[in-house]
C-alpha cells in the first residue's frame, strides 16, 4: 500500500540508492574478496604463529612431546643463568652499533656523488650497487671466507705492504670486524634510497642558497641534511631491524666463533631451537628480541621529533 | 659543471667502483686457480685450470650441479608465479576498492614488514611438521602464494595509486565489474610493476639460505645454496673447485640483474626495499 502512493521520482530514488548500497556492498566483498590471499596469509603465518610463540616462551617443548607449562623459568634462565645469551647479545648489539652507521655514511656518500649530471652514471651505479646484488648469498660467504683466510687475498696484499696479517677469521678480535665489512659492502639498497631522496630536493633551494653566498658545506648542513632526514631515518629503522637479525654470514663464514666472537642472536636462536630443539627456550628468546626490536623503533621515532623534518608540518619552503 | 670538479667526480666514482668490484673481480680469476695459487696476490692465473669447473661440478658422487641448479629453478617457478600473481590481486585490493577497515588492514602489512622472522619461524616449522610438509618445496613456495610478501604489495598498491581513475570509470560505464576491470584494465598496466616484483622474488629467494636450510634435508632436494654448503663442510675443500661453483651460482642474479637493471633501481627506489 504504502510502496503504490510512492511517487514515481521517489521510487526512482529509493532504487537508486539500493543500487548504490548494492554497489559498495559489493565492493566491501569484493575487497576482501582481493585481500584474501594476505589475510588468509597473514592470520595463518604471521598472526597465529605470534600467538602460539607467546604460549610456547612459557613451556618446554622440545617438538616429540607435548609443551610442558613452566611458567616464566624460560624467561629467568634467560635472564639470571645464560651467559651464551649475554653473549650474543652484546655481539649483536655491537654488529648493529658499527654496521648501520658506517652503511648509511657510505651510502650518503657515495648517492651525493651519484646525484650528478655525468656521463656514464649507470655504468657506475651498476657497479656500486652490485655487490648488493649477491652479497647475502651462501656463495659470497664462501669468498669471504676465503679472502680473509690466513692465507688469504687480503694477507697477502698486506705482505706486499710489509703488514704482518692476522688470520682475520680465525682470530677473535677481527672476526667480527669481517662480518661487518661485508655488510657495509652492501650498501646498495640502503644507497638507491638516498638517491631516489636526493633527486627530490629542489634545486632551487640550492640556487638560492648559492646566491645567499653559502659554502658548499653550509649547504650540505642546512639544505640536503635537513631534507634528506626523513630518508635517513627510513634507512635507519629498516638497517637496525635487518641488523638485527643477521644469519647467513655467521652461520657460514665463522659458524658463530671464533669463541664465540661473532654468536649472533639469530645464530643462537636457530641453534637452540633446530639443533638442540628447545623450542620453547627458542621462543622465549624469539620474544625477547621482537622486544628489544620494537623498543629501538619506538626510541627512534620519538627520538626522530627532534632531527627529522617533514616538509609539510611549516617551516618548510614549497 | 666546471672541469675541474667534473674530472675529480669521474675519478673518485670510477676508483670508488673498482674498488666495489674489486672482490668479485679477484673471484673470477680464483675460481680458474691452482690450491697454490689461490693465496698469490695475483688476478689471473698462469694457466687457468678449467678443470675447477667440470670437477666443481661434479663434486657430490650422487648428483651434479645440474640437478641441484634444476631444483632451485623448479622452487623458482613457483615463488615468482605465487608471488606475482597474488601481490596482483592483493594490490588491486588495497589499491582500488573501499571496503570497511581497508586502512587497519594497510597498516598492519606496513607492520609486518618491520616483523623480525625468528619471532614467528618457531611455530611456522611445527606448523609445516605436523601437516608434513618438512623436507618438501612446500614450507619454501607456499608463502609466496599469500601475497608475494609485504613489500611486493606495497610496491605494487603504489604503482595502482598512479593509474587515472578515469580509465576505472570509463570501463565501469561499459558495464565492467570490479573483477574485469582488474583483468582487463589493472592487471596490463601494471606489467612492468610486476616484472620487477617478479625479479626481486627470483633473486631474493635464490639468496634466502635461512629457509632452505631450514626445511630441506634430503641431498636430493638440495637447492644450489644447499649444495655449496655441503661443498663448504667438506673436510678438505678444493677452494678453486668450491669458488667457481658459487660464482656459477650468483650467475642466474647476475644476468637477470644486467638485462633487466631499469626496473631494479627504478623498484627499490619506488618503495624503499631492502635488498
Amino acid at each position: 500500500m504504502v510502496a503504490e502512493t510512492k511517487t514515481t521520482a521517489e521510487a526512482e530514488k529509493t532504487r537508486r540508492a539500493v543500487r548504490k548500497r548494492a554497489k559498495t556492498g559489493d565492493t566491501h566483498l569484493a575487497g576482501y574478496i582481493f585481500i584474501s590471499p594476505w589475510l588468509i596469509g597473514f592470520l595463518l603465518l604471521t598472526l597465529w604463529p605470534i600467538a602460539q610463540s607467546f604460549y610456547l616462551s612459557f613451556t618446554d617443548y622440545s617438538l616429540l612431546e607435548d609443551p610442558v607449562w613452566v611458567g616464566t623459568e624460560n624467561y629467568v634462565n634467560i635472564f639470571t643463568n645464560d651467559s651464551t645469551f649475554t653473549k650474543s647479545l652484546s655481539v649483536t648489539f655491537l654488529f648493529v652499533l658499527f654496521s648501520v652507521p658506517l652503511k648509511l655514511f657510505f651510502s650518503l656518500l657515495v648517492a651525493m656523488a651519484l646525484n650528478q649530471k655525468l656521463k656514464g652514471m649507470n655504468l657506475y651505479r651498476t657497479a656500486i650497487y652490485f655487490p648488493s646484488l649477491i652479497g647475502g648469498s651462501i656463495a659470497v660467504a664462501a669468498l669471504w671466507r676465503n679472502m680473509f683466510g690466513l692465507d688469504g687475498y687480503i694477507n697477502q696484499v698486506l705482505a706486499w705492504f710489509g703488514i704482518q696479517g692476522v688470520g682475520w677469521i680465525s682470530n677473535p678480535d677481527t672476526s667480527l670486524g669481517t662480518l661487518i665489512l661485508l655488510n657495509t659492502w652492501q650498501f646498495g639498497s640502503t644507497m638507491v634510497i638516498f638517491l631516489a631522496g636526493l633527486k627530490q630536493i629542489p634545486q632551487e633551494l640550492y640556487e638560492s642558497a648559492a646566491v645567499d653566498g653559502a659554502a658548499k658545506i653550509r649547504r650540505f648542513i642546512s639544505i640536503t641534511l635537513p631534507m634528506l632526514s626523513p630518508v635517513m631515518f627510513f634507512n635507519l629503522i629498516l638497517g637496525v631491524i635487518g641488523s638485527f637479525q643477521t644469519f647467513t654470514s655467521a652461520f657460514i663464514i665463522t659458524k658463530g666463533g671464533p669463541v664465540n666472537s661473532t654468536y649472533v642472536y639469530a645464530l643462537y636462536l636457530y641453534e637452540k631451537a633446530f639443533k638442540h630443539y628447545q623450542m620453547g627456550y627458542a621462543s622465549a628468546l624469539a620474544w625477547i628480541l621482537l622486544a628489544i626490536v620494537a623498543l629501538l623503533t619506538i626510541v627512534n621515532f620519538a627520538a626522530s621529533r627532534y632531527w627529522v623534518f617533514y616538509e609539510s608540518e611549516g617551516g618548510g619552503t614549497k | 659543471m666546471k672541469l675541474k670538479s667534473k674530472v675529480t667526480s669521474h675519478l673518485f666514482l670510477s676508483l670508488f667502483s673498482l674498488l666495489m668490484l674489486y672482490p668479485v673481480i679477484w673471484w673470477v680469476g680464483a675460481s680458474l686457480k691452482k690450491t697454490e695459487e689461490l693465496s698469490l696476490p695475483t688476478i689471473w692465473p698462469k694457466t687457468p685450470m678449467w678443470e675447477n669447473y667440470s670437477k666443481g661440478w661434479h663434486f657430490s658422487s650422487e648428483y651434479t650441479f645440474a640437478h641441484f641448479f634444476g631444483n632451485s629453478l623448479l622452487m623458482e617457478v613457483g615463488n615468482v608465479f605465487g608471488g606475482v600473481l597474488t601481490a596482483a590481486i592483493v594490490a588491486y585490493g588495497f589499491g582500488r576498492l573501499s571496503f570497511k577497515l581497508r586502512g587497519f588492514w594497510f597498516s598492519i602489512l606496513l607492520l609486518t614488514m618491520m616483523l623480525p622472522g625468528q619471532v614467528t619461524i618457531v611455530p611456522q616449522y611445527i606448523l609445516f611438521n605436523k601437516l608434513g610438509f618438512v623436507d618438501s618445496y612446500v614450507p619454501l613456495v607456499l608463502p609466496h602464494f599469500f601475497g608475494g610478501g609485504a613489500f611486493f604489495i606495497f610496491l605494487l598498491v603504489q604503482f595502482i595509486r598512479g593509474i587515472p581513475r578515469d580509465l576505472d570509470e570509463a570501463a565501469k560505464i561499459d558495464g565492467a565489474s570490479v573483477y574485469g576491470i582488474f583483468l582487463r584494465i589493472i592487471f596490463p598496466l601494471i606489467k612492468p610493476a610486476l616484472m620487477t616484483v617478479a625479479i626481486f622474488t627470483f633473486i631474493w629467494s635464490w639468496d634466502d639460505f635461512f629457509a632452505q636450510v631450514l626445511y630441506i634435508s634430503s641431498v636430493e632436494k638440495f637447492t644450489v645454496g644447499l649444495a655449496l654448503r655441503m661443498f663448504i663442510d667438506q673436510f678438505d675443500i678444493q677452494w678453486g673447485q668450491l669458488l667457481a661453483m658459487s660464482l656459477l651460482s650468483v650467475l642466474p642474479s647476475m644476468l637477470i640483474f644486467l638485462f633487466a637493471q631499469k626496473h631494479f633501481v627504478e623498484g627499490i627506489a619506488t618503495t624503499g626495499l631492502k635488498g
